[in-house]
């Protein structure tokens, strides 16, 4: 008997758990605030599914119901990418060593 | 158009990039680098959806023109946020997620041929499942964080909002959930369909409206790891690793987050969630004692005269500081005693603040390095060492009643020992009692001397004293 895809897509899916388990714990707690941002960013990876949604309109009929809330998707996944990764960039930014600081 | 194998291919490459932006994370050196895998993998992932469907019609125009709109939004809000807002900005970024899981689930339900999920009417099973899902988790992220964002901006009271048998009622609408989505994938119904996503809204704002201001630390870290969960139910849907790969990741991420915030205010998850903490429990006798009790309190001068005498102080920021926007002036106040060659470091309790790392980033905006900021375990040893522990806007987390009475509601607390230094300075506006609503028995020590003020302007007048 075949396996189903599902089953594989699990199997991603509980690795990847394993691995953000392990790689969220050596996180340094003086970074948690970026780490949220930054998940935040990257969870708006959800837009590829606003995309698809967005570009099923045909050609004469751009805005169908099912397009629209593909294209309000893609502004709200959009606000998050740009916002989550620049907002963590300028902490990033502000974290400095003893010895970086200018005098 | 590329094969779906290649585009696989190359969402599992935007998924491991992922993996390296929070693998950055693990130092602030690296951290900057791990920000660029991160946008580099989100840049594969939105070209490779381009190139896999291969559509490039008037409408890419128009989801090219949306992705700008939102793109401009977001970087708005990024340059122009002030660091203290951080926590809402958290909670408002997390209900987009959220309702971009909604608003792509609702769009695959009505469009199910567009994601190869079946027919109108005939979607997949498993696919229903899974985006109905999806669906719920991103309602119940997107309400949920919308009510953490209302209470973080001071719009909605942050004190608990109770009432009679509301956990039933939480029970009976997540039961009605799985009951709604068992008949959803019999019928295939848009009603029944449409219902479980407002019951999903209503769930999540039942959800946070009882849990107080001093659990907002758990409640972004959980919201977090629910936008994760919607993403990777989206994800399962789509068949699309990277999405996977992400919630998986995000999921965790929240989840581990939540866990090192219990943990750091010795609560269970389940006690957080069930909320109702830090409601108006003083109890009037101990208002009664509070006024017996004699306490010691100075003016600037009295501080910086102790500090300048000082070999070695200790800074405890918390969230007074946050609100009162005085890490600036406090780091002024830090340069004026190195000058003096008066060794200063900064203890940072895991809850200090509205979010994890709160008090780090607002350190490292005033430009404080942070090799002289420690975490609670590494530091709490120095301050039977030192001379000065400067209390600003922190009360709960030093409270030694944690330590000592196994009555108090936060007994069991891993507590900063500022009890422990020769002298305790404590700005702070009143004797009120902090979020947990119990007395702090620090402010009424003999080497306690307590600054009523607000933590800015204290910190400034120390500041004008120390010259």
């Amino acid at each position: 008997m075949e396996i189903d895809p599902f089953i594989f897509r699990f199997s991603i899916f509980i690795l990847s758990i394993f691995i953000g388990y392990y790689v969220v714990w050596s996180v340094t707690p003086s970074l948690h605030t970026p780490l949220m941002s930054v998940t935040n960013a990257i969870s708006s990876v959800i837009i590829v599914g606003a995309i698809v949604a967005a570009l099923a309109g045909s050609a004469e009929n751009v805005f169908e119901t099912s397009s629209i809330f593909g294209f309000i998707a893609i502004v709200l996944a959009a606000i998050n990418i740009f916002g989550g990764f620049l907002v963590t960039q300028r902490m990033l930014q502000m974290y400095k060593k003893k010895k970086d600081k200018k005098k | 158009m590329i094969s779906a194998n290649l585009s696989a291919v190359f969402y599992l490459v935007s998924g491991i990039l992922f993996i390296l932006a929070l693998r950055g994370l693990s130092s602030p050196d690296t951290s900057r680098q791990g920000n660029y895998f991160g946008i580099a993998g989100m840049i594969i992932a939105i070209v490779v959806t381009f190139l896999s469907i291969g559509n490039f019609s008037t409408t890419l125009i128009y989801v090219i023109i949306f992705l700008i709109i939102g793109g401009t939004i977001g970087a708005f809000i990024a340059f122009k946020i002030p660091m203290t807002a951080m926590p809402e900005l958290v909670a408002g970024f997390h209900s987009l997620v959220g309702l971009a899981a909604v608003f792509v689930a609702i769009a695959a339900f009505l469009n199910p041929e567009a994601f190869n999920l079946g027919a109108t009417g005939d979607i997949k099973l498993a696919s229903l499942i899974e985006m109905s899902i999806g669906a719920a988790v991103g309602a119940i992220t997107f309400s949920g964080s919308i009510i953490a964002f209302l209470k973080l901006r001071g719009i909605m009271s942050g004190s608990p909002i109770t009432f009679g048998g509301q956990h039933f009622l939480n029970l009976f609408l997540g039961i009605a959930i799985f009951v709604l989505i068992f008949f959803l994938c019999k019928s295939q119904s848009a009603n029944i369909f449409w219902t479980v996503i407002i019951i999903s809204f209503l769930v999540g704002v039942l959800l946070i409206i009882p849990i107080g201001g001093a659990d907002m630390p758990v409640v972004i870290s959980m919201l977090n790891s629910y936008s994760g969960w919607a993403a990777a139910g989206i994800g399962f849907t789509l068949e699309n690793t990277a999405l996977i790969i992400t919630g998986a990741l995000v999921g965790s991420s929240g989840a581990i987050l939540s866990y090192i915030m219990c943990k750091a205010m010795n609560r269970s998850f389940a006690s957080v969630i069930l909320g109702g903490f830090g409601a108006d429990n003083s109890s009037e006798d101990t208002k009664e004692k509070k006024d017996q009790k004699p306490v010691k309190s100075g003016n600037a001068e009295d501080a910086a005269f102790l500090m300048k005498n000082a070999s070695s102080v200790i800074i405890v920021p918390g969230y007074g500081m946050a609100v009162a926007q005085a890490q600036h002036a406090l780091r002024e106040m830090v340069d004026k005693l190195k000058k003096n060659d008066i060794k200063v470091t900064y203890a940072i309790h895991p809850v200090a603040g509205r979010m994890p790392g709160h008090m780090n980033v607002l350190l490292a905006e005033a430009n404080v390095p942070y090799d002289e900021v420690f975490e609670l375990e590494d530091i709490n040893n120095d301050f039977a060492n030192s001379d000065v522990a400067f209390v600003i806007g922190a009360n709960d987390v030093t409270n030694p009643v944690a330590k000592t009475d196994p009555k108090s509601p936060i007994f069991g607390m891993p507590v900063l020992d500022v009890e422990k230094c020769k002298s305790v300075l404590f700005v702070k506006r009143s004797l009120s009692p902090g979020y947990a609503g119990i007395d702090n028995e620090l402010f009424y020590k003999d080497n306690t001397l307590m600054l009523f003020a607000d933590a800015k302007k204290m910190t400034e007048d120390i500041v004008k004293n120390l010259d």
